[in-house]
């Protein structure tokens, strides 16, 4: 964030994105512009390329071709380190659960026992604070993975279905913990599955078939009048081959 | 039969007595190894990570060469050793051979590759797991390095004691850059060899006993440790 408050990561803008591989593009000349703030979730079927996409917005995957810019810059460490990935399945470390974020925290800037205590309060870890990460269930796995990423305090936060294979209980506390640092003005941009998350979460949508972007609306246009006839398809719960 | 019981006898006796010159046997071993092992593990515990999350295009070949030096023969260390100490040797002016220095940096040599190659396994594994998240929190190569070898300690635990396993059991190249000197560069194995063809089997079975024990000892230490890792799912 910058200090007028405003996102400095803002707008994404991704020009013509080609990656491809084995004479298969994975994606297909992507070319879009996230400035909303709040909550962008990324759908589509499985192979669409969404994660792709969201490894490259985060620099894990080089594009053949194209660009992406934040706030006007293009993709380096600097801007990297003002953003955080989530993955689908959390990895920790083997430490405490406090050291997991003490680990994060303290990569690019301080980072004290009281700043570990607030993040493990807002996702309901303070408790566990000296338990053995890798012996936390599911969801508290995720939740502080989730915890990681935000203790870097990113302008940008990607989440790669990060709440895939969780109870609803579980899904219900990540969310709030999403929903509360988007309100905080953190961008979140969320790769999901699930369309009843995306309803509950998304201010807007892109959606992606065969490393194409078919369309990129606001959430609620999305899911009453959806432009493209994939993402119809998709909605529709039919098959979308 | 007489025989074991006779050495165990004349260990516990030894033991027992608080015989000087065993004790200083002992201590000469424990301390040339442990140096040995001190000096290996700073060396092959980074050089390990190092070769485990870093890409280069020698890489493999660097790997494939710690890994067979994993066997290089104790008495070729010894060899190579005493003819850069000797006097003729290019190492000759430092006055080495027949020194525990001398001892430590053969051991060193036989060692390093040991924990040079068993930790590049260990935290090639960890950071297979590891990677993407490093990638993602932007941790920089040195401070990947450390995390990967803090969060497989209790596994390079074992690669640690493969070394010192290694260390306090050789013989072939201590007593070639050692002599066996009594009083300076005797230790256990080299007393084991000496008093074996002086004829004096009690002797050296009672050492053999000792070492055993001190072998065993060191390994269930670090099964307790590992257990209590593995209580915590750290391993």
């Amino acid at each position: 964030m910058s200090e007028s408050g405003k996102n400095a990561l803002l707008p994404v803008r991704v020009d013509t994105l080609q990656m491809g591989r084995n004479g298969r593009a994975l994606l297909d000349r992507l070319s879009c512009e996230i400035d909303s703030p709040g909550i962008t979730v990324i759908m589509g079927p499985n192979g669409a390329g969404k994660s792709l996409f969201l490894r490259c917005l985060h620099g894990l995957e080089k594009a053949n071709s194209g660009k992406v810019t934040f706030g006007g810059t293009l993709l380096d460490e600097d801007v990297r380190k003002r953003q955080s990935l989530v993955f689908q399945t959390p990895v920790l470390l083997r430490r405490t659960v406090a050291q997991n974020l003490a680990f994060a925290g303290g990569m690019h800037g301080p980072c004290d026992t009281q700043m570990i205590d607030e993040m493990l309060s807002l996702v309901g870890l303070l408790d566990l604070r000296h338990q053995p990460a890798p012996r936390l269930s599911g969801g508290e796995k995720q939740r502080l993975a989730v915890a990681r990423a935000l203790i870097t305090r990113p302008g940008l936060l990607l989440l790669d279905e990060a709440c895939a294979n969780l109870d609803p209980a579980s899904v219900h506390q990540i969310e709030s913990i999403i929903t509360t640092a988007a309100a905080s003005g953190t961008k979140i941009i969320l790769v999901t599955h699930d369309t009843g998350q995306a309803k509950r979460l998304a201010s807007d949508v892109l959606f992606l078939n065969k490393g194409r972007l078919c369309e990129h609306t606001r959430a609620a246009d999305f899911f009453s009048r959806p432009a493209s006839d994939e993402a119809r398809i998709y909605l529709g719960g039919m098959l979308l081959l | 039969m007489s025989l074991y019981s006779e050495s165990l006898a004349t260990a516990f006796a030894l033991i027992m007595s608080a015989d000087a010159d065993l004790f200083e046997i002992i201590a000469l071993s424990v301390r040339v190894s442990l140096t040995a092992l001190l000096v290996s593990c700073a060396i092959g515990l980074p050089l390990g990570a190092f070769l485990a999350i870093r890409h280069f295009a020698l890489r493999p070949v660097v790997i494939g060469m710690f890994n067979s030096l994993m066997g290089i023969p104790p008495v070729v260390v010894g060899l190579i050793v005493y003819l850069h100490l000797s006097r003729s040797g290019p190492l000759g002016w430092m006055g080495l051979l027949y020194t525990p220095t001398a001892m430590v940096a053969a051991q060193v040599i036989l060692i390093t590759p040991i924990v040079t190659a068993l930790s590049c396994q260990i935290i090639e594994d960890l950071y297979a797991g590891y990677k993407d998240l490093f990638a993602a929190l932007v941790v920089p190569a040195r401070k990947a390095l450390l995390a990967c070898i803090l969060d497989a300690r209790y596994s390079l635990l074992t690669v640690i004691l493969a070394g010192f396993g290694r260390a306090v059991s050789e013989v072939g190249a201590v007593i070639i850059v050692g002599g066996n000197i009594d009083h300076l560069t005797r230790v256990m194995t080299t007393s084991i060899a000496l008093e074996t063809s002086k004829g004096n089997l009690a002797l050296a079975l009672a050492l053999g006993f000792i070492l055993l024990a001190m072998a065993l000892m060191v390994n269930l230490a670090a099964q307790w440790v590992k257990s209590a890792a593995r209580k915590r799912a750290y391993v």
